[in-house]
């Protein structure tokens, strides 16, 4: 349900202003949201200034940087750094993207730095993701099939194979559902852009055989159709995915089985 | 706090297996006021500051009351359904129920009230 004002026990307030690097002489500005689940505080938004001349393109290496050279407490996830893993997920300049491969030069000003909105929070911009992770899990992300197993491989055309293109890129980042306004306000039941882009992917593999049960387990009214298409999933997605679409084809399925 | 896994949280009491026919409903409603739209305008706007017997002379005539009522009853079941999608959105809970049943009367109240009021001049 909607809630317009935050907790009092999450009201940002200002936090501490990291001294400048000596020396430098190309600083960029930083500022970066904190929340430590140990010290009772209110979440703050620390300022760090960064050497850019001794620093990577991408906000992920800012990142690193800060906390290898600045403040060691940072706290973000990371891995993979080039967009494959989606660990770094978290909201920069207003946009929920990838740190690793958002770069710094498309950012005018300071460098805002946020956990992706909406989320339970774990500690400075890591969210809980284990409501997201089971909406993912119940849509049953694998090959359902009753017929008898095959000698060798479920065989796939060409043409049905490129039906996957543009969803099984997904990450499963979580930018695109906590960027979703139906989802903030309705994340227990709504699945959300990405959990409803992966089941459309299993929908359409011409290799799956519980289409139907699929498309049951769907069809409701929050599950699914809280999507109103306000398409900030599509405006998001650090992959350029369209979750919208996908949910949109899925909509088009439940009317094509009832007429 | 209730002790529950994560997956039991997101099952919920499962599908309601419904939301289709909201969905088309909605989708059938809004072709057919965008086909009845320019017509009801086009009666009623030359209406906006005629004089009353302007008017029932107007909305008297077979066709324009057809359209006038057609638009009531399609706009008035279109905007209950688009009403209760958006408590749904907003509303939790009981309030949620109490919103939804409050919306129906009005909606069909309100196509009631202009079907009545049509009938006596048209009849």
């Amino acid at each position: 349900m909607v809630e317009l004002a935050l907790p009092k026990n999450s009201r940002i307030k200002t936090g501490k202003t990291w001294p400048k690097p000596e020396g430098a002489t190309n600083l960029r500005k930083f500022q970066v949201y904190r929340w430590n689940p140990d010290d009772g505080e209110n979440p703050r938004v620390d300022t760090y200034w960064v050497d850019m001349d001794t620093c990577g393109p991408m906000v992920l290496d800012a990142l690193i940087k800060i906390k290898n050279e600045i403040d060691p407490t940072l706290t973000f996830r990371r891995s993979c750094r080039e967009g494959i893993c989606g660990s770094c997920a978290m909201n920069i300049d207003g946009i929920n993207t990838l740190a690793c491969i958002y770069g710094m030069d498309e950012i005018k000003g300071d460098v805002k730095i946020y956990p992706l909105p909406h989320m339970p929070v774990v500690k400075d911009l890591i969210p809980d993701l284990t409501h997201f992770y089971a909406q993912h899990a119940s849509i049953m992300p694998w090959l359902e099939t009753k017929t008898q197993r095959p000698e060798h491989e479920w065989r796939q055309s060409i043409e049905d194979r490129k039906k996957l293109d543009g969803l099984y890129e997904c990450v499963m980042c979580a930018s695109c559902s906590t960027s979703c306004p139906s989802y903030w306000w309705n994340g227990d039941r709504y699945l959300g852009p990405a959990a409803l882009l992966h089941a459309y992917r299993w929908i359409i593999d011409s290799r799956d055989e519980a289409t139907g049960e699929r498309l049951d387990d769907l069809e409701d009214p929050f599950k699914l159709y809280r999507c109103h298409t306000i398409m900030n999933c599509a405006k998001t997605c650090p992959k350029g995915l369209n979750p919208a679409k996908a949910i949109a084809e899925i909509k088009k399925m439940m009317v094509e089985r009832q007429l | 706090m209730q002790y529950m896994t994560d997956r039991k949280r997101v099952e919920g009491l499962g599908s309601a297996h419904t939301g289709t026919h909201h969905f088309w409903t909605m989708t059938v409603t809004s072709v057919a006021l965008l086909v009845l739209l320019p017509f009801f305008l086009a009666i009623v706007g030359p209406l906006l500051g005629a004089s009353h017997d302007e008017v029932v002379a107007s909305l008297g005539r077979p066709l324009p009351a057809l359209i006038v009522a057609a638009f009531l009853v399609v706009g008035m079941h279109h905007f209950r359904l688009g009403v209760t999608t958006l408590i749904e959105d907003y509303v939790g809970g009981l309030s949620r129920k109490i919103w939804i049943i409050a919306m129906t009367i009005v909606s069909y109240g309100l196509a009631a009230a202009g079907i009545v009021a049509l009938a006596q001049i048209a009849l």
